[in-house]
């Protein structure tokens, strides 16, 4: 029975640890070693702390790196404030019937790819788009401005594909909040601010703390979505990744950016951690 | 006598279902009021209409005088023990009775020496850092009624707060609850669907059936003297027993059953005329098992045992009359004296004429 059950454990893990193993660890270590060598003056390759010198010299690494940084925290924050009261809304206004039908209209536009869904948004911000068009008809714009390209843009689209991944988790959990503890709260005094800060948001933190991590890291290493509506201004340090492994061919100086970026979020998802007083354990629950 | 709160034709209309019809009753200060109805009689929502929650269709809720028309749960002087208690399990003890005080705007001091003293009231002491899964059935109780106590609301209203606790915790949450309000002098309004909670505790009950109040009474009178045919059933047991009238006096009325058992009732109706049809409400207790031959003005008939219902002090017997299929309850006092008694014996059953009530026929009945 024992070796039995030794046995199903071992079928189901092999896959996992394989996939894990291969496809994960073993890659990055590859990447590790690469981002600590560099090309000496004779053309060898030789260990060097080098590629990750590079990152702190030149500005615009940095500049950048910083910059995806705070425009990651702005996303992920515009984008719990957004969708908290969508999820209260769904879990507690609206009639259960109905609810279901709301959660399928957020989860519809993501059976597109993201690629079209920017493409989408595209069509609508460009300078010939559709709003554009609406704007001169109306007379309220002489002439079409251009609304793609800027920080602005790229922030709205980083809102909008991240969306889905804060909703469903603070869905989950504003579930199981009991109405009457609202009720009671309302009872004792407080108004909506009270209720809000002291209820509903205790209640709901596991959630907020894995949603947050989960648009915090997709946002921080997108690419598509900052290249397309934010343009050559967006400045996305994915791009300069990018740049280093496909333009440049420099993939020791490209692993160094990787692996900077991969601390950055750890750093910033830890400090978040201690900040909530929540542990990842409890937030991946 | 100060009115602390006024109910007058207060009606809920949910579409075109009417929860609360034309309801008006007044509770006295520092009084123990119950609302006493089976689920779905609409006493939940008439007490959320009280607390603010929700907008009566008509009337008027008027707490010391002042009209409640317009004014948010949070402003009404009026604090609700919820069913569930809905204690905030994201506080501690402290915190919890803290926070109707910080909407006050109390200072920091005058909250701590406020939640011991409430906390020392509830029997508690101490109880300040334990979390709220920390507690027992009985502490939460007694922590979600310090939390509204706390605040001195002018009425304090509790919707079944005991229902989910145990029977025997139940029946000690009773006395205790009884006790802490003579003490703290509030005026409670309760509601529960469980007649003993009600008779115990209350000062005065009403009892509410499909909307509408059946009857506002002490609870000894409505046990003794039930208005209707739903109070003689809903509050304590009754046996009821169709009759037809076939003689009538000022005071007294003669009836026989369908199974042709004749009974002498007294009876001040005077809207009873021979060959009524009417409903004789009989209580377990009111029949006394093997009557002594010399009592007088007694109804006598022989029963048949089926089945002895054991329940200690609450014991009863399960029996019909000779030749009906009528199945009645019969008080079965443990004095040892029946002890005897078995399955399929033949008793004599009496009972006093002014223990039995008659009502006209419920056309339907519960």
């Amino acid at each position: 029975m024992k070796n039995q059950s030794r046995w199903y454990l071992f079928f189901f893990i092999t896959p996992i640890l394989l996939w894990l193993f291969l496809l994960i660890v073993l890659p990055h270590i590859d990447l590790l070693i690469m981002s600590f060598r560099m090309e000496d003056d004779a053309g060898d390759m030789v260990w060097s702390l080098g590629n990750y010198l590079t990152f702190f010299t030149e500005p615009i690494y940095w500049a950048t790196f910083a910059r995806t940084a705070l425009y990651s925290i702005l996303v992920t924050v515009l984008t719990f404030v957004i969708a908290l009261p969508i999820s209260f809304y769904i879990t507690h206004v609206v009639s259960p019937k109905f609810s279901g039908f709301l959660m399928l209209l957020l989860l519809l536009p993501f059976w597109v790819s993201e690629l079209v869904r920017v493409y989408g948004w595209m069509i609508l911000l460009r300078e010939s788009g559709v709003i554009n068009h609406f704007l001169v008809q109306l007379g309220i714009l002489n002439k079409p401005v251009e609304m793609l390209y800027n920080d602005a843009t790229m922030i709205l689209g980083l809102v909008y594909t991240s969306m889905l991944f804060m909703v469903v988790p603070l869905i989950s959990v504003l579930e199981s909040l009991d109405k009457a503890l609202i009720e009671a709260a309302f009872d004792l005094g407080a108004n909506m601010w009270v209720v809000l800060v002291r209820i509903i948001i205790p209640h709901a933190m596991p959630g907020i703390v894995s949603g947050s991590i989960v648009v915090f890291m997709l946002t921080l290493g997108n690419y598509l979505t900052p290249n397309l509506m934010g343009g050559k201004n967006s400045l996305w340090f994915t791009e300069q990744i990018y740049n280093q492994f496909i333009a440049s061919f420099n993939w020791n100086q490209g692993s160094a950016f990787g692996f900077l970026l991969l601390l950055l979020s750890s750093l910033i998802i830890w400090v978040g951690l201690k900040l909530s007083g929540q542990t990842l354990s409890k937030a991946v629950k | 006598m100060h009115i602390d709160l006024s109910v007058q034709n207060i009606t809920k209309k949910f579409e075109d279902f009417t929860a609360v019809d034309s309801v008006s009753f007044e509770v006295e200060q520092g009084r123990f009021f119950s609302i006493l109805g089976p689920s779905g009689c609409g006493k939940t929502t008439l007490l959320r209409m009280i607390a603010g929650f929700t907008e009566p269709t008509q009337g008027i809720i008027a707490i010391r005088g002042n009209n409640m028309q317009g004014i948010t749960p949070n402003k009404r002087p009026v604090n609700l023990i919820f069913q569930h208690l809905a204690l905030f399990p994201m506080m501690n003890v402290a915190q919890n009775i803290a926070f109707g005080l910080q909407r006050q705007g109390c200072g920091k001091a005058e909250i701590q020496k406020k939640i011991n003293t409430i906390l020392d009231r509830v029997d508690l002491p101490g109880f300040q850092d334990k979390k709220i899964d920390q507690l027992s059935g009985g502490q939460k109780q007694r922590v979600a009624i310090a939390r509204c106590l706390v605040l001195e609301p002018t009425v304090l209203l509790l919707d079944e707060p005991l229902g989910a606790l145990d029977l025997k915790l139940r029946d000690q949450m009773k006395v205790e609850l009884k006790k802490l309000q003579a003490k703290v002098g509030t005026t409670f309004v309760y509601i529960t669907h469980d007649q003993s909670e009600a008779l115990v505790m209350s000062d005065y009950v009403a009892v509410m059936n499909k909307g509408k109040f059946e009857q506002v009474d002490t609870p000894q009178n409505l046990y003794n003297h039930p208005a209707t045919p739903f109070t003689a059933q809903f509050v304590g047991d009754n046996n009821a027993w169709s009759a037809r009238i076939t003689q009538m006096s000022d005071t007294r009325a003669s009836l026989v059953t369908p199974d042709g058992n004749t009974f002498t009732v007294n009876t001040d109706d005077p809207s009873f005329s021979v060959d009524d049809k009417v409903d004789l409400f009989l209580r377990p207790e009111a029949m006394v098992i093997q009557p002594d031959p010399s009592m007088d003005k007694l109804n006598r008939f022989e029963i048949i045992v089926k089945a002895i219902l054991f329940d200690g002090a609450n014991s009863r017997l399960l029996a019909t009359p000779i030749n009906s299929a009528k199945e009645l309850i019969i008080g079965l006092p443990q004095n040892r004296q029946f002890d005897h008694v078995r399955p399929l014996d033949k008793l004599e059953i009496g009972w006093h004429e002014a223990s039995g009530i008659c009502f006209p026929k419920d056309e339907a009945p519960l």
